[in-house]
């Protein structure tokens, strides 16, 4: 079969109903085992402003919403005007003609799908059914047939009762009918697969990664975009015997996740780049008194308060300076929404390891992204290892220290409440028994053998971590360099530049820090040239790596508009960083809401 | 001889909870006898040094953990009570005190503390309110008297110093006490009583800074303190406990001001931890049947 690559677009004011007509239709492709990666591109507004979501349905698993909208559904006239010039050659736009009409400059070879409203509802007074009515359309548009929303709205409606079930499901039809009589669907119908899709977020993938990690405490202070993991955790917590809470800052978040941490719970908090910033002197405390626990920050635009509701990758200097002073920590940025439920449980067996905080730099493209996928993706069942932890007096006469000087730099860790291990853990420097170094006891050479101890630690870390992956032939001519969630979307380029007669490659680095210099030079040592792909203005992880390796790369593509990248966008820029055009190529953002 | 090279006791003394560093404080210090107080107060409980974790911020008092023969963390300056809350939830089979002095508490820990009464979280916090900064060697602090000449203010303060006892009845403080340090037995006491309140417990102490603060003295407050258990304060009024905690001036009351023992403590109202302390679980992996409800909901 050929592959099925569909993209639907739909725009229109917050609060018409996109929020919910979108996962619907997700929902629609996942029980057809149709998959779906999803881009909402919406503003820091309840009511008012306009949203624009990117649904790409997919007949091979997805992680990013592509180069083309096949179809447009607009809600309003505002989506009209700013989408109909999006709608690829041989697509359609489907809006309500009641209140909005094609402006005066139709894209050639567009089909224009217009719907009265009024008529199609008997003057329903009921506005949001306008999604509905579009769905309907949608559905015969792309061949799906109009049974599982059908199923949907029923079950989503019957609370309320026949009546409201009826009234649903008769717009859907009228929607679903009219579209069959007077529109020419699409030549290729959504395909039905064998197995049956879930829908997710990233957001809800860390948190269930978190759960699966073992994760007993968890606690937040809402902050777009990584509010939802609080609420997965919230509506999770009873069953899963998880202690959430929302604190009353970020400082009071982190804090808490390191008492929680010290009293021998796996415990995660995660938070944006704003958030992060108040956080980062717990995080050097926890590397301080070494305690294990996991800090999400997923990027949205900044500086400071700066785009809350876009995407952006430029908190990496943030992390790496996190704190004051030197000490151990790791950083990972996943790769995928699925990866971002596979990172979780591998850092909590790091940091539990190790005794030090870690860091997962998800964004918003990965974090706020539904998706598709196959449900066995999602294994329950991880490894969880707690390191080296002490829960009982063994009378062996052996003095305790919990600060105590090995080579690997880890110290045994005995959880507070153990008889017979009574100790402090401070934020001051101490030595191995943890008694001040800092006022009246301070001593060079105390402090020198604490502070190698303590960064011993990296060494083993260094060398757990796994080397960058390499997609495509090994000989290369270019190479695409990313790092975190553009995995997919590099893969795309990559593969999109191969068909053009470009032999590509894509190397992606997913463990930032520690950076083993000597692994990842064997692998960029083989690059003829380099294109470093990153979300940011100066080129953080661009300026990271030459820092660590050396690494000097061709060209660079940064975006920084806050929209994340479409694979042209690479495609476009990797060619004239090849042909020696530029070092430097900022991608032009078509779609704009 | 346990592995912390302590005897093993069973009913252990005031002398049992004594660390093996003496404290760095100024000779004369006021925080020497809330140390002793603690030690007294712990040792009354019956209850094990292993059983109680000590937890502070940053200051001269704040250091207290370090004296004292109990697990603690020393944390970061004001997060003492952020880092308490975490550790109780962990842990709530554990005694939790918290210690700190009036600019780490109420100064820039206030949103912590404000957060953490409103909780009533099982806890004793106890403050040692000197009305200055000690360790930077003497600035104004949220407690100093309007007037009051420091290096910070060399003209004198003119903000109104914040009433704790007041906010933390207002903010639904279960147990509310003040103390003075010159009176350990007292003191002690209300220690005791504080760790064995269910729900938050705040005692103000106050704890004389001998070398920064020449206004609040040990004669000074001896002069003018006086004792609400003398007096026929009924600590369950909050009218009445609220009246005496604005009493400032030739007389100064100390005492339990206010207890509410029908509110239930945080730890009472959360299910998940019906089952023992989620610190101490070793089975942390999702269950089939977990996991596969998890996914019916995703399907």
């Amino acid at each position: 079969m050929e592959k099925y690559d569909f993209a639907i677009g739909m725009g229109g004011a917050p609060g018409q109903g996109i929020e919910s007509s979108g996962p619907l239709l997700l929902r629609i492709c996942a029980r057809r085992g149709v998959y779906a990666f999803t881009y909402s591109a919406y503003q820091s507004l309840i009511r008012g402003g306009h949203t624009f979501l990117t649904m790409r349905l997919c007949s091979e698993p997805v992680a990013n919403h592509g180069d083309k909208i096949d179809l447009v559904i607009a809600l309003n006239q505002d989506a009209m005007d700013k989408h109909l010039q999006n709608v690829v050659s041989g697509g359609a736009i489907l809006y309500n003609s009641d209140n909005t009409k094609p402006g005066a400059e139709v894209p050639e070879n567009v089909q224009l799908c217009p719907l009265s409203f009024k008529e199609l509802s008997n003057n329903s007074r009921n506005r949001i059914m306008l999604n509905t009515l579009l769905l309907g359309a949608t559905l015969n548009m792309i061949g799906a047939g109009l049974e599982q929303l059908e199923n949907i709205l029923t079950i989503q409606f019957q609370r309320k009762g026949q009546a409201v079930v009826d009234e649903n499901v008769g717009i859907a039809r009228a929607g679903y009918e009219h579209a069959a009589e007077h529109f020419t669907p699409f030549a290729t119908p959504l395909p039905i697969q064998d197995k049956p899709l879930a829908v997710t977020t990233g957001n809800d993938m860390m948190a269930m990664g978190g759960a699966a990690a073992g994760v007993k405490f968890y606690c937040a202070y809402p902050m777009s975009p990584s509010t939802g993991v609080l609420h997965w955790m919230a509506a999770n917590a009873r069953d899963l015997g998880i202690m959430v809470r929302q604190v009353e800052d970020e400082i009071g978040v982190a804090n808490m996740a390191i008492g929680a941490a010290h009293g021998g719970c796996r415990a995660m908090c995660a938070t944006s780049g704003g958030g992060f910033a108040l956080m980062s002197e717990a995080i050097g405390s926890a590397g301080m008194m070494e305690i294990p626990v996991v800090f999400i920050n997923v990027q949205r635009g900044g500086p400071s308060t700066g785009l809350p509701t876009k995407t952006e990758q430029g908190d990496l200097w943030q992390l790496l300076g996190a704190s004051q002073g030197d000490f151990p920590k790791i950083i990972v940025a996943p790769t995928s929404i699925v990866d971002g439920f596979e990172v979780i449980p591998e850092l909590f067996n790091l940091v539990d390891k190790y005794q030090c905080p870690g860091m997962v730099l998800s964004d918003l493209t990965l974090s706020m992204g539904y998706t598709n996928i196959a449900p066995e993706l999602i294994n329950w069942n991880q490894k969880i290892d707690r390191g080296e932890i002490i829960t009982d007096d063994d009378d062996s006469g052996d003095k305790y220290q919990r600060f105590k000087i090995t080579e690997s730099g880890i110290s045994p860790r005995a959880l507070p409440g153990t008889p017979g291990h009574v100790h402090v853990v401070a934020t001051d420097d101490h030595d191995e028994d943890g008694v001040l170094i800092s006022d009246e006891f301070t001593n060079p050479h105390k402090r020198r053998d604490i502070m190698e101890k303590r960064q011993r630690k990296m060494d083993g870390i260094m060398a757990e971590l796994p080397a960058p992956t390499v997609t495509g032939p090994e000989d290369a001519d270019l190479t695409l360099v990313g790092w975190g969630s553009t995995d997919s979307l590099l893969d795309e380029a990559a593969s999109l530049l191969r068909a053009e007669g470009y032999k590509t490659n894509h190397i992606h680095f997913r463990w930032l820090y520690p950076m083993d210099e000597e692994k990842v030079n064997h692998i960029l040592s083989k690059c003829k040239c380099a294109v470093i792909v990153e979300g940011n203005y100066t080129g953080q992880f661009a300026r990271f790596l030459r820092g660590e390796t050396g690494f000097k790369a061709a060209g660079h593509i940064r975006k920084y508009d806050g929209e994340p990248f479409m694979p042209h966008h690479v495609v476009d820029g990797a060619k004239e960083i090849e042909a020696g055009k530029t070092e430097l190529y900022i991608p032009y953002q078509e779609i704009v809401v | 001889m346990a592995n912390d090279g302590k005897p093993i006791v069973a009913a252990p003394t005031a002398k049992d909870f004594r660390g093996d560093i003496s404290p760095d404080w100024c000779p004369g210090c006021g925080d020497f006898g809330v140390l002793r107080s603690l030690e007294m107060a712990c040792a009354k409980t019956g209850r094990q040094p292993h059983d109680f974790i000590t937890i502070s911020g940053i200051g001269c008092s704040s250091n207290l953990p370090g004296f004292i023969n109990t697990y603690g963390m020393h944390t970061l300056h004001g997060r003492s009570l952020a880092v308490a809350t975490g550790m109780k939830l962990a842990n709530h089979e554990m005694k939790i005190v918290v210690t700190g002095g009036d600019g780490d508490g109420y100064g820039i820990g206030g949103n912590h503390f404000l957060h953490t009464v409103r909780r009533n979280i099982d806890l004793l916090y106890i403050v040692m309110n000197n009305q200055i900064y000690g360790l930077t060697i003497g600035q104004t602090s949220p407690t100093s008297r309007m007037g009051m000449k420091t290096k910070s203010t060399p003209f004198g303060s003119v903000e109104q110093p914040l009433n704790p006892l007041a906010l933390a009845i207002l903010s639904g403080a279960t147990y509310v006490a003040r103390g003075f340090s010159g009176d350990t037995k007292h003191l002690a006491e209300l220690m005791y009583r504080g760790i064995e309140h269910n729900g938050f417990a705040l005692i103000d102490v106050f704890s004389p800074c001998i070398t920064f603060n020449k206004d609040n003295t040990f004669a000074f407050f001896k002069q003018r303190l006086n004792k609400l258990e003398e007096q026929g304060h009924d600590p369950t009024n909050m009218q009445a406990a609220l009246e005496q905690s604005m009493i400032w001036g030739d007389e100064i009351p100390i005492g339990l001001f206010y207890e509410d023992t029908t509110r239930d403590a945080l730890e009472d109202l959360e299910p998940v931890l019906q089952d023992g302390a989620l610190g101490r679980k070793t089975d942390l992996a999702i269950t089939k049947e977990q996991g596969e409800a998890i996914l019916k909901g995703m399907m």
